[in-house]
């Protein structure tokens, strides 16, 4: 292209940014990778507002239960369910049929029985709105009748008869927000550190990237027991935890490229003009970085879940009754054999959020970098 | 001495790109033929094309590229040969050599590795003929003690011979047709001349056929027998060498051949006061050392020059590169630390540090050679060619900063409407004019123009010196012009200095140093540039 042949043309130009997105448009999986985390996103921050069961509620009539597209209780969990409640009352079940979505229960005793038994119906998780119907003179036999609670579950109850899809979707909050708040406080620390260190050089890079080092030979588990020791366990911990040890791979990256920014000739015409070290950082050196920092970030995100998750797995993780998917799985995973569904559930959330990160990652390195592929 | 028998005929290939703006015509349907035993040069600019065509003749067109049409070796179409047809003509009959010593060569692997594995692989013999082979053709390309340098990584050895080794390597399995993509561009004068006799030599040795493609046409003139002319994806003109640079037909091939640069500049009176002016200037670097890195090597880069700019005046540095011509001007401005006596405006400066520098950058600026390197990729042309005036002249609105950029623009030829777009829309040569815009925009006093034409085609170039020179008159300007280009300096600088190894060999007008050079190495530098330009006036 010459001079004569590339005049008139639009005024507004295309940065390399706009470039970067018309390539990632057209990167069919990584676009629908995106959608996909968007979707998972929404659906853990508000799924659990509009779910019917919170995620810390027991359900004692439903430990274990298998996943299922219809109601709850089955006909024959509504017998073993009448059959408890009865025997807290302390009486006999006479008879009971269903009739208008409503069961009718006739009960006896050889003593009296209190109307106010039929609080007992209440308490159920299956029965509520429970009312007298009649009373035997004697005072002996009571019929009672209740609505049956319709409840839907999912993914399935687990151990203590939680619901898992509240508790999914609860993991996949805590899962992500720890991914993208250490992932970016590793960035942060990581550009300011390794760009500060790459662009003075010397004896400043010499010293700040052995500090490096050092941190670098720190046992990473043993450096959680020692903050769990101390601090007890907590969630602002795992942030620390896993952002100190992340933003050392981000540091080591941007120096190198910081390095070799600083001898490109924009920079040194920058020095030329009389540019001040903070103008040559923030003007040149920091955004000519970002193209490999966006994806080192969408590669450090999926290791920081699964950090996470390990951390979680060990039991050094977040707390009962919060949960994350690293948790769930390791709950999982005890079961596995008499109830798979408490494995398969949450690891497929996992799993599928890592790929699309993945995926994600991969489209932007060939937006960013075309000469690459 | 063209034989009859055709070797490679090209008919009607057209080749196009997918990119994002839509598909993209690089070559437009062309037809080209070479004979058995002749060399044909195929001459254009950047982007016409010509490189493109012979990327496909190897097949190794980028992905999104693809070639229709033929292009028929010996009557095989290469466009459709299976893979392993391809690589029994690919590399063995039909082979190529790039312009970029320095990255065509594997730095992993030995030369002698390099060189050994293709005539294994072809010829089928065993390691230790092979070798005797590999060292044969170092021979014969002139490497000197052949046997040690199999043993030598690329990264030991300097870019001419490291062409060398990509001849060597290219004629190893006694090809039909040896394909050259500027192989000297990117070598020094002197080297250029060897590496070019050296292909002539063994192209008739060899009786081989050669397409040389460049943009350069003194080479042309000097080594080829037909010329294609391309422009935009066509062929223009074609013919022998010697009709086309007589009587050439085509608007196109005419402007090419009067776009050396001509002219020169009046020297400046004595009378005139001087800018900058440089004494015993030294710049030594030190190489290694260091904690556990044992003694570390100083080299001299520059050695005890002086150098005395006055305004309105243009030095033209020249030498080869490694010559510290660089490194000298880049001390002179006190972007690297050296030793001696710096004097700018009366005041000395060479005991300045960043702080006091700041104020004086605005009159000291400077171009560099690599339009592409030069300029920041994230930033606007705007917000590159205004970036001084945040430093100098903080208070201005951004209003007017964007005025003065538009300003700037059209004063270096280019259409203020273009400048919020961003380095990468531009070609080449516009990118230099935004570079020079950048340095005028503060109206220095000395501009120092490092190589500012060496990576643009012959015509831009022109039209760059002319800008510089239309410059230079309207801001009375004085230039310290380095380059390796003699012609360049020639038509631009008005005092000549010529360095070798760290020193300065000669100074003088260019009409002593041109016509009448006094020390060998100046002899030498002038015979190896201007060698056709004798040829052509016989």
């Amino acid at each position: 292209m010459t001079d004569i042949t590339a005049s008139h043309a639009p005024v507004v130009g295309r940065s390399l940014w706009a470039d970067a997105l018309a390539r990632l448009k057209a990167n069919k999986a990584a676009m629908f990778s995106l959608i996909y985390l968007a979707l998972m996103a929404i659906v853990c921050v508000f799924g659990p507002y509009l779910l019917p069961h919170p995620y810390t509620t027991i359900y004692q009539d439903y430990v274990r239960t298998p996943p299922s597209l219809s109601a709850y209780p089955r006909p024959d969990m509504i017998e073993t369910a009448l059959q408890d409640v009865v025997r807290r009352m302390r009486a006999d079940l006479e008879e009971w049929h269903e009739q208008d979505e409503r069961v009718f229960v006739t009960v006896s005793s050889a003593k009296a029985i209190d109307d106010r038994v039929v609080r007992y119906l209440d308490r159920s998780n299956t029965f509520n709105d429970a009312r007298v119907e009649s009373k035997s003179p004697d005072g002996l036999k009571l019929t009672m009748s209740a609505s049956i609670k319709k409840e839907y579950f999912l993914f399935g109850t687990d151990n203590t008869g939680r619901d898992l899809l509240a508790r999914t979707l609860m993991g996949g909050r805590i899962s992500l927000a720890i991914g993208l708040l250490a992932g970016f406080v590793a960035v942060v620390i990581g550009v300011l550190y390794g760009a500060t260190a790459g662009f003075a050089g010397g004896k400043t890079d010499e010293i700040m990237m052995r500090v490096v080092d050092i941190l670098y030979s720190l046992p990473f588990i043993f450096f959680v027991i020692m903050l769990v020791v101390f601090f007890g366990r907590n969630f602002v911990l795992m942030f620390l935890a896993v952002g100190a040890v992340l933003w050392l791979d981000m540091a080591r990256i941007v120096r190198g490229q910081a390095l070799s920014i600083r001898r490109q000739e924009y920079v040194q015409a920058a020095e030329a003009l009389g540019v001040g070290s903070w103008g040559i950082l923030l003007r040149h050196i920091v955004p000519n970085l970002l193209g490999p920092v966006v994806i080192y970030m969408t590669l450090l995100v999926p290791q920081v879940i699964i950090l996470e998750s390990f951390l979680s797995f060990l039991g050094l993780g977040v707390q009962e009754p919060m949960t994350s998917w690293g948790v769930l799985i390791s709950q999982g995973a005890k079961n596995i054999g008499s109830a798979n569904w408490l494995l398969l559930f949450p690891a497929f959330f996992l799993v599928s959020t890592l790929f699309a990160l993945n995926f994600v990652g991969d489209g932007l390195r060939d937006a960013l970098d075309p000469k690459d592929r | 001495m063209a034989g009859n028998e055709t070797i490679l005929s090209v008919e009607n290939l057209k080749i196009r790109f997918r990119t994002l703006d839509g598909i993209v015509d690089a070559v437009k349907g062309i037809n080209m033929h070479v004979k058995a035993g002749e060399t044909v040069a195929v001459v254009g600019e950047s982007g016409s094309g010509k490189s493109q065509t012979m990327m496909a003749a190897m097949r190794l067109l980028a992905s999104n590229g693809e070639a229709a049409g033929t292009i028929d070796y010996r009557g095989a179409n290469l466009l459709n040969l299976s893979k392993s047809e391809l690589n029994e003509i690919r590399g063995r009959k039909v082979t190529m050599i790039f312009q970029e010593p320095m990255t065509s060569l594997d730095p992993l692997y030995t030369i002698g590795n390099q060189l050994m594995e293709p005539i294994m692989r072809h010829r089928r013999i065993g390691r230790e003929a092979a070798r005797q082979e590999a060292i044969k053709m170092l021979k014969l390309v002139r490497i000197p003690e052949p046997e040690r340098r199999m043993k030598s990584y690329p990264y030991e050895m300097s870019g001419g011979q490291r062409q060398r080794v990509m001849i060597a390597m290219a004629i190893a399995n006694d090809p039909d047709l040896l394909i050259a993509d500027e192989p000297t561009t990117a070598l020094d004068v002197t080297i250029q001349a060897e590496i070019l006799n050296l292909m002539a030599d063994l192209r008739k040795r060899l009786g081989m056929s050669m397409i040389f493609i460049t943009h350069d046409l003194n080479i042309v003139r000097r080594i080829a027998d037909r010329v294609y002319v391309m422009r935009l994806g066509e062929v223009v003109e074609e013919g022998d060498t010697r009709t086309i640079f007589s009587q050439p037909q085509h608007p196109y091939t005419k402007a090419l051949l009067a776009a050396e640069p001509s002219g020169h500049k009046e020297p400046v009176p004595k009378s005139a006061p001087t800018v900058l002016a440089g004494t015993d200037m030294r710049v030594t670097f030190k190489i290694g050392g260091g904690f556990l890195a044992g003694d570390p090597v100083y080299l001299k880069a520059v050695d005890r020059v002086s150098v005395t700019l006055k305004r309105g005046q243009t030095i033209g540095i020249v030498g080869e590169s490694g010559s510290g011509k660089s490194t000298l001007a880049r001390a002179l401005l006190k972007l690297l630390p050296s030793e001696g006596a710096i004097q700018f405006d009366g005041r000395s400066i060479e005991k300045f540090d960043p702080a006091q520098m700041r104020p004086l950058r605005k009159q000291l600026q400077i171009v560099f050679q690599d339009p592409f390197g030069s300029l920041s990729p994230r930033l606007t042309a705007g917000q590159i060619v205004t970036e001084g005036l945040l430093v100098h002249d903080p208070s201005i609105s951004g209003k007017e900063r964007d005025r003065r950029a538009a300003l700037a623009f059209s004063e270096v030829g280019l259409d203020p409407a273009n400048r919020n777009r961003y380095p990468h829309e531009f070609s080449g040569g516009q990118r230099q004019r935004i570079a020079i815009a950048r340095a005028i925009i503060l109206k220095p006093k000395v501009v120092v123009l490092d190589e500012p034409t060496s990576a643009l085609d012959r015509q831009v170039q022109k039209q760059i010196v002319e800008l510089l020179r239309d410059l230079q008159k309207a801001n009375n300007l004085s230039y310290l012009f380095i380059s390796h280009d003699l012609a360049v300096v020639r038509a631009m600088a008005d005092h000549i200095m010529v360095m070798k190894d760290g020193r300065m060999v000669e100074q003088g007008s260019p009409e002593q140093i041109f016509d009448h050079p006094h020390e060998d190495y100046t002899k030498r530098l002038m015979a190896a540039a201007f060698v056709d330009h004798a040829e052509a006036k016989v």
